[in-house]
């Protein structure tokens, strides 16, 4: 298993950790060719208008675009923001995977980012620490999309199919419980059908 | 729920990281700094180039300015304060400015004492020429650390030896057993609990950037190699002949600063940088990176 994390800009670097502390390996992701190695792909936070910029420059939104219709893939704040279907805002371009409006900075400016406590059942984790920076609120806009964590009514952690979205920051705390869940429920399962489906040919 | 936590404010140093942060004087310049790709802007009135050449007191820009860097863009936006002068910083945190910059850049206010960060919500970078200096900065609660470098030049020497100097300070300390830190922490004048960390971990509890008298993508990767995490550019994009052709060329230098080939790519007929000082046209006592201690 080869995970993938876009590293054009923001907090690739704690993912790379996370995800090497859980046993997984990784690659940083700059080129188009580099994601043919990948079996999934996280999409990080920073800022969207920057990665939207460099997608676009670089010649790797489509590339990408292609990939997250049928990999895995977990963003999270920023990303997040680029797996919406909308974000209102011509600065950014999402890939629209993820059946959600996005309001970016929607708590307001870096005074009003805050962490608190999450209760993540869903993932089996009942006091998860959740770092919100210059946070985006997701809405929903569709029933295919699984709400596995809020935070005062807002859907801050959400999946659909292959994708996994946070507004928060899971790679800026010490636990891992959040991409042992992408690694397991999500990239393991993805395996397994792929190569099901490879011995069936 | 906890605002203005040390964790919170670090949390936006690393969203930062890989990015460049952009000095800009209007809305438009700040406009202009959001399309090439800057992670962030640094509003001010003059940039540093100018500040230099005008002479006189430097200062906090005009709240009126920054209000409406804010409304024109969707990016952090930060704002220098003079050295010592924490209340311009409580009116920068009251404007609600993503990152507060205690910036020799600035005439100091205060020749004893920097700034009581920990007692900010908002987050602040500092600058600094050494790791000692990084220390007590990060001691007196800076989320970010930044090389001072020798800002208004378009001379990257400054920024050079001062990264450069952080990292081979913090090699060192991760050589010295338990028993020499004390000592050298009161040799640096650090305070001792960060000595400690730094020895165990060999890198700043803080993310560590670089600014001062870059001009060029080359001068961007130049630092991002010597180990930066991201990138400050002040007179360098906005006093080049072409400021957003530039500006995009120093934002995708900041990504592929590894990528020689990509490099010359960028660099490819961006027009003529800014014109740049000599260090030894600049004497002792006009130097910036003298400033705080």
């Amino acid at each position: 298993m080869l995970i993938g994390v876009l590293a054009l800009q923001g907090g690739f670097q704690r993912h790379l950790v996370m995800l090497e502390r859980i046993g997984v390996r990784t690659i940083e992701v700059r080129y188009a060719h580099q994601l043919e190695k990948c079996d999934a792909l996280v999409l990080p936070g920073g800022e969207s208008t920057t990665m939207t910029h460099l997608l676009l420059t670089e010649n790797l939104w489509e590339p990408i675009h292609e990939f997250v219709q049928a990999h895995p893939v977990f963003g999270t704040c920023a990303g997040a923001i680029l797996l919406s279907q909308n974000a209102h805002d011509t600065r950014v371009k999402p890939f629209g995977v993820l059946d959600v409006e996005a309001d970016r900075n929607a708590y307001g400016r870096q005074v009003e980012s805050f962490i608190t406590i999450l209760n993540l059942a869903e993932i089996g984790c009942d006091a998860y620490e959740a770092v919100f920076i210059r946070a985006p609120q997701l809405k929903l806009a569709s029933n295919r999309v699984q709400v596995l964590g809020s935070e005062n009514g807002r859907a801050v952690l959400l999946r659909q199919n292959n994708v996994l979205a946070a507004t928060f920051h899971p790679e800026l705390t010490q636990d891992p419980a959040i991409h042992r869940y992408f690694v397991e429920s999500m990239v393991r399962k993805s395996l397994t059908i792929t190569n099901k489906a490879q011995a069936n040919v | 729920m906890e605002k203005g936590s040390f964790e919170v404010k670090v949390g936006l140093a690393e969203m930062l990281k890989g990015g460049v942060i952009m000095d800009v004087t209007t809305v438009d310049q700040a406009k202009i700094a959001e399309d090439a790709g800057a992670v962030a802007v640094m509003a001010l009135e003059r940039i540093p180039a100018d500040i230099r050449k005008d002479g006189g007191v430097a200062r906090m820009s005009d709240p009126k300015l920054i209000k409406g860097i804010q409304a024109a863009v969707s990016i952090p936006v930060m704002a220098k304060c003079r050295i010592g002068h924490f209340v311009e910083a409580q009116i920068l945190e009251s404007l609600e400015v993503d990152f507060i910059d205690e910036s020799e850049v600035l005439t100091p206010a205060d020749e004893a004492n920097h700034i009581w960060k920990q007692s900010f919500k908002t987050p602040f970078v500092c600058g600094a020429t050494c790791l000692a200096e990084a220390l007590r900065r990060i001691g007196e609660g800076a989320a970010m650390i930044r090389t001072k470098g020798e800002a208004g030049t378009g001379n990257i020497v400054e920024a050079v030896r001062h990264m450069r100097t952080i990292i081979n300070e913090m090699k060192h300390l991760t050589q010295l057993g338990p028993d020499q830190l004390m000592s050298e922490a009161k040799k640096m004048g650090a305070p001792f609990h960060l000595v400690e960390q730094i020895a165990k971990t060999g890198k700043l509890p803080v993310p560590n950037f670089s600014a001062g008298g870059i001009a060029t993508p080359a001068d961007a990767a130049l630092v991002m190699q010597l180990g930066a995490e991201a990138i400050f550019v002040g007179s360098g994009i906005f006093k080049s002949d072409d400021p957003a052709k530039r500006a995009k060329a120093i934002v995708q230098a900041a990504t592929y600063f590894q990528d020689p080939q990509k490099l010359a790519e960028i660099s490819f007929g961006l027009g003529a940088a800014m014109r740049g000082m000599d260090l030894n046209d600049i004497p002792e006592e006009e130097r910036l990176a003298g400033r705080g201690w």
